[in-house]
C-alpha cells in the first residue's frame, strides 16, 4: 500500500534532516564560543554605549536611528546625552561623519556597516553572535601585520584590535598539529583596564546590542507569533467541527 | 449522490462561530498591510521638529522654514502692522479664529504666542497654493487703496490679513494654519513641536 | 433568501454568468468524495499565490530596484529591503511573509506534484491539466529565481550571475543570449530593474493565466481521486457521479481546515524562525551585494538544488560540445522530462493502491535520489559528491525514460468498480 511508500519516505526525511551536519563536518572548521546573547535592557544599554563609543569611530549603522533606542528602555533625552556626539538629530541613521569615498581613501577600504553584522555572520559553525562573540575575544599581537593585530577566527583581519585598552593584550602560541592543521593559544601578556570575566561580560553586553540591533523588531515578532498560533489553533478546533459536521452525512 | 443539506442548529452555531473567527482572522491580517500604508519611521524622522533661529529677523520682515516639506512662515510684525489687524477685522470671515485652524494658544486676536511674531504654514487653505506677500499698504502694493498689508493666493487671488485671516467671500475656506510650534528661548523657535518639557 | 436579493441576482445573471458560474465550479462541481489528506496542497498552491501577491503589492510600494550606492555607500535596492524591515510600519511581516511564502510556495508544489504522481492525476484524460501544472512550475522557478535577486544582496547577485552565464553554454547563440538577459557584461543595474519587471509584471500575469487553464481543464475532465477511478463512469438518475459529492460546502469546508492547519505551521515559520535556518534567507543575502567579491560557498536556494545538482552532474563533454552546455541542457530536461509522465506511464492502474511491488520500489528509490540531489545541491562539489549526484542523476532520468518498460511490466491489482474510503 501507499503507507509503506509514505514510512520510507518517512525514514528518508529523518535521514535528510541529519545529513547536513554531518557533511558540514568536513571542511574547514571555526571553532566558535557560545555568545551569552542577552535581551535585558541593562545589557543592551551598555552594548549600545560599547558601540557608539568604540565601533562607531568608524563603521555605519546605516539602517538604524538612535531614536530606535528608545525600544531598549533609553529616553529621547539620555541618547541626545549620553550617545550622540557631533549634534546630529535624534531622528538620525546612525551614521560616521566621514563618506564612505573618504573612508576608503584613509583605511583602503570602506569599513562595513554593522546593522546586520550579527544576521550576517551567522553559519553552519553557530549563529552570528557567536562569531562576533569569540573573534572580539581572539585578538592578537601579530608584527607582521600593518595594524600590529591579528584574530583566530578572522586570520588577517583589516581592523586593528579597538577595544585593547580594555582587554590588554594577547599573544599567540602556535603549535602544528600531526594532521598538519595548526592550533593557536592565546595567552594576556599585558592586562587591560578590565578583568577578563569584565571584559568577556562587556563583549557580550555589546553582542547583544549587535543582534538586537540586527532585527529590533525580534522580540515583537514573537510574541505577536504566539498570539497568532493560539488564535489559530483555536480556529483550527472550529473549523474541524464544522467539517465534520458537514461530512457526517457523507458515507 | 444526492446529499440533504440541511441546516440544525449545531451546524448553524459552527457556521457563525468559524465565520467569526475567520472575519477576525482577516481583519488581524488586514492591520500590517494597512500600517504600511502609514507614514514611516523615515518620513516622521524627516518631519521631525524644527528649530528657527529668529536673532536676525529685524520687524517688517519674514523668513520661510521647511517643516514636513511645507513652507512656513515666521513674519516679525511692526506695531503699525498689529495695529493693521484691527481694521482687517470687520472684512475676514473669521475673525476671532473660531475654526480649529490653530492650537490653543494661537487662538487670540494676533494668532501667535508672541504677538510680535506670526508662526503660519504659507500654504493657501483653498487648494494648496503658496501665497506671496504683499506687505506694502494702499494703492502701492497694487492690491487697491485700502490693501492694508497681507497675503495673496497666485492660484484663485484669495487674501489673507497679516495675522493669516482669510478675507471674507475668497476662495479659500479658513484662515492659514498655525502650526504646533514654542519658543525654546526668546530668539529660537521650535516648530513641530509644543510639548512642554 | 429575500426577493430583492433574488432581483438583484436575476439581474445580473441576465446579464453576467454569476450563478451558472458558481454552480459549475463550486456548488455543483461534483468531486469524489475520498480525498484524502494529498488533496490539500492544490488549493493551499492557491492560497499562497494570492498571498504572494498581495504581499508582493505592498512589498512594491517601498521597494527600491536600483544598484546605485546611497550616502553610506550601500545599494539603494539592498537598503530599501532593510528599510521595508525597519522602517515601514508592519514591513518586516510583509516581508518575512513574502519570502516565507516563497519557499512554502515550492513546499506545496512540490508535494501537489508527487500527490499527482502517487495517485496518476496525469493520466488520461488529464494530460493537459499536468502540461499546465509543469508550466506553472517552470513559470514559478523563473519567478522566484528572478525575485531571489531583488534583495541584491550577495546571493542574490552571484546566483543570478551564476544562472545567467548558464545560457552563455548554449553554441552559437549563447554568449549574445546571456548579455540580453542582463543587459550588460556583468549583473547590474539593468538586470536589476528588468529582473524587477518581469518579477511583479510579466511572469505573475503568465502565472494566473496558467493557474487559470489549470483549473479549467481540470473541471472540464473532473477530479482524480487516491483509487485512481473514474466517477464519471457511474452516475445516479440525475446524471450525478454516484462517488461525487459537491465541491462546495464538503470541499470548501474540509480544505478550511487544510488552510487553518498549512497557516500554523507557515506562522510558527515567519514568526519563530523567517530565516529557516539560513535556506529561506541565506546568511550571505545580509551581505549588499559587491561585485568584485565572491563569497566562498555559494548555493541556490533549496527549492532549485534537486535541479542544479543535475546541473554539476555532467562532467563529460559530447559530441564535440562542452560539459558546461549538457549541464544546462540536464538541467533543463529534468524539468521538462515531468511534463511527458502522461505518455511514459503505461500501467493499467492509475493510483499507488494497485500498483505493484516493482513501481512502488522504483518511485521509493526515486523519492530518495531526488532529495539527495537536493540536498548534493546545497554543498560544495568534491569528486565524491559528483559521483553521488551523477549516479542520483541517472536514477532521475532513469525513473521517467524507463517508465513505460517497468509500468507495463509491474503487477498490478485490480481496481475497485468504485472508489473507497481508507
Amino acid at each position: 500500500m501507499s503507507n509503506r511508500v509514505i514510512k520510507t519516505l518517512k525514514r528518508f526525511a529523518a535521514v535528510a534532516l541529519f545529513a547536513p551536519a554531518l557533511a558540514m563536518a568536513a571542511g574547514a572548521v571555526l571553532h566558535l564560543d557560545k555568545a551569552p546573547v542577552s535581551t535585558e535592557p541593562a545589557a543592551l544599554q551598555s552594548g549600545a554605549k560599547i558601540f557608539v563609543n568604540y565601533c562607531m569611530n568608524c563603521h555605519n549603522a546605516s539602517f538604524a536611528r538612535y531614536n530606535t533606542l528608545t525600544q531598549i528602555g533609553l529616553t529621547e533625552q539620555e541618547i541626545r546625552d549620553n550617545l550622540m556626539f557631533t549634534g546630529e538629530r535624534v531622528g538620525d541613521l546612525m551614521k560616521v561623519s566621514a563618506s564612505p569615498a573618504e573612508q576608503k581613501a584613509w583605511f583602503g577600504a570602506t569599513p562595513p556597516d554593522l546593522t546586520l553584522i550579527a544576521r550576517q555572520r551567522a553559519s553552519e559553525f553557530g549563529s552570528g553572535a557567536d562569531w562576533l562573540y569569540t573573534y572580539l575575544r581572539q585578538f592578537y599581537r601579530d608584527p607582521n601585520r600593518p595594524t600590529g593585530w591579528n584574530n583566530v577566527v578572522f586570520e588577517n583581519v583589516g581592523m586593528p584590535h579597538v577595544l585593547w585598552e580594555l582587554q590588554g593584550e594577547q599573544v599567540a602560541k602556535v603549535t602544528n598539529n600531526a594532521d598538519g592543521t595548526k592550533s593557536i593559544a592565546l595567552e594576556l601578556a599585558k592586562p587591560g583596564k578590565l578583568s577578563a570575566q569584565e571584559y568577556d561580560k562587556s563583549v557580550a553586553d555589546l553582542v547583544s546590542f549587535l543582534v538586537w540591533m540586527g532585527e529590533p523588531v525580534a522580540e515583537k515578532r514573537k510574541t505577536i507569533g504566539i498570539v497568532v498560533l493560539i488564535f489559530l489553533a483555536g480556529l483550527f478546533v472550529l473549523a474541524l467541527a464544522l467539517k465534520k459536521n458537514y461530512w457526517k452525512d457523507i458515507h | 449522490m444526492s446529499v440533504d443539506q440541511k441546516m440544525d442548529s449545531g451546524r448553524r452555531q459552527l457556521l457563525v462561530a468559524t465565520s467569526a473567527a475567520g472575519g477576525v482572522a482577516v481583519v488581524a491580517t488586514a492591520v500590517p498591510f494597512v500600517a504600511s500604508l502609514t507614514p514611516s519611521e523615515r518620513a516622521k524622522a524627516a518631519g521631525a521638529p524644527v528649530e528657527a533661529d529668529i536673532s536676525k529677523l529685524s520687524p517688517g520682515e519674514m523668513m520661510t522654514v521647511e517643516w514636513r516639506g511645507k513652507p512656513v512662515w515666521i513674519l516679525r510684525r511692526t506695531p503699525e502692522m498689529l495695529a493693521s489687524l484691527e481694521k482687517t477685522d470687520a472684512s475676514v470671515s473669521d475673525p476671532e479664529s473660531d475654526k480649529p485652524m490653530q492650537p490653543d494658544y494661537a487662538k487670540n486676536k494676533h494668532r501667535s504666542i508672541n504677538p510680535e511674531y506670526l508662526v503660519t504654514v504659507g500654504i493657501c487653505t483653498h487648494l494648496g497654493c503658496s501665497p506671496s506677500d504683499k506687505f506694502k499698504v494702499g494703492a502701492e502694493s497694487g492690491m487697491g487703496e485700502d490693501w492694508a498689508g497681507g497675503f495673496l493666493c497666485p492660484c484663485h487671488g484669495s487674501k489673507f490679513d497679516l495675522a493669516g485671516r482669510v478675507y471674507s467671500s475668497m476662495p479659500a475656506p479658513d484662515n492659514l494654519e498655525i502650526p504646533p510650534y514654542k519658543f525654546l528661548a526668546d530668539t529660537t523657535i521650535l516648530i513641530g513641536d509644543d510639548a512642554k518639557a | 433568501m429575500t426577493t430583492k436579493s433574488q432581483e438583484l441576482l436575476n439581474w445580473i445573471d441576465e446579464r453576467f454568468p454569476l450563478t451558472s458560474t458558481w454552480k459549475a465550479h463550486l456548488s455543483e462541481y461534483y468531486a469524489p468524495k475520498n480525498f484524502n489528506f494529498w488533496y490539500f496542497f492544490g488549493s493551499l498552491a492557491l492560497l499562497v499565490l494570492v498571498l504572494q501577491i498581495v504581499t508582493g503589492i505592498f512589498l512594491v510600494m517601498h521597494y527600491k530596484p536600483d544598484a546605485s550606492l546611497n550616502a553610506s555607500g550601500i545599494p539603494v535596492a539592498f537598503a530599501s529591503v532593510e528599510y521595508i524591515m525597519r522602517e515601514v510600519p508592519g514591513g518586516w511581516l510583509i516581508r518575512y511573509l513574502h519570502s516565507t511564502g516563497a519557499s512554502a510556495f515550492f513546499v506545496v508544489v512540490y508535494l501537489h506534484m508527487f500527490r499527482g504522481l502517487l495517485y496518476g492525476s496525469y493520466r488520461k484524460p488529464r494530460e493537459l491539466i499536468w502540461i499546465f501544472g509543469t508550466l506553472i512550475f517552470l513559470a514559478l522557478m523563473a519567478e522566484a529565481f528572478m525575485g531571489y535577486l531583488l534583495p541584491w544582496g550577495q546571493m542574490s547577485f552571484w546566483g543570478a550571475q551564476v544562472i545567467v552565464n548558464l545560457f552563455s553554454a548554449i553554441p552559437v547563440i549563447g554568449p549574445d543570449l546571456s548579455l540580453v538577459i542582463r543587459g550588460d557584461f556583468v549583473v547590474s543595474d539593468a538586470t536589476l530593474n528588468r529582473f524587477f519587471s518581469f518579477h511583479v509584471i510579466a511572469v505573475p500575469l503568465v502565472l494566473i493565466g496558467l493557474v487559470l487553464a489549470h483549473i479549467v481543464a481540470l473541471h472540464e475532465v473532473g477530479s482524480n481521486n487516491p483509487d485512481g477511478v473514474e466517477i464519471k463512469k457511474k452516475k445516479d438518475a440525475n446524471g450525478i457521479p454516484l462517488d461525487g459529492i459537491p465541491f462546495h460546502p464538503y470541499y470548501s469546508v474540509k480544505d478550511i481546515v487544510g488552510v487553518v492547519g498549512f497557516l500554523i505551521f507557515f506562522s510558527a515559520i515567519v514568526f519563530f524562525a523567517p530565516e529557516g535556518g539560513g535556506y529561506f534567507l541565506e546568511y550571505n543575502n545580509f551581505i549588499p551585494a559587491d561585485p568584485l567579491k565572491t563569497p566562498l560557498h555559494i548555493a541556490p536556494v533549496w527549492y532549485f538544488t534537486p535541479f542544479y545538482s543535475v546541473l554539476r552532474a555532467i562532467t563529460y563533454p559530447l559530441f564535440g560540445i562542452d560539459a558546461k552546455f549538457w549541464g544546462v541542457v540536464g538541467m533543463g530536461a529534468s524539468v521538462v522530462v515531468i511534463a511527458f509522465l502522461p505518455w511514459l506511464d503505461r500501467s493499467p492502474v492509475k493510483s499507488i493502491r494497485y500498483k505493484g511491488g516493482l513501481f512502488k520500489a522504483i518511485l521509493a528509490v526515486f523519492i530518495v535520489a531526488f532529495f539527495i540531489l537536493g540536498y548534493l545541491g546545497v554543498l560544495p562539489p568534491t569528486p565524491g559528491r559528483t559521483l553521488v549526484a551523477q549516479i542520483c542523476s541517472v536514477i532521475y532520468f532513469g525513473f521517467f525514460l524507463a517508465m513505460p518498460w517497468y509500468s507495463k511490466l509491474d503487477k498490478c491489482k485490480p481496481e475497485p468498480e468504485r472508489v473507497t474510503f481508507k
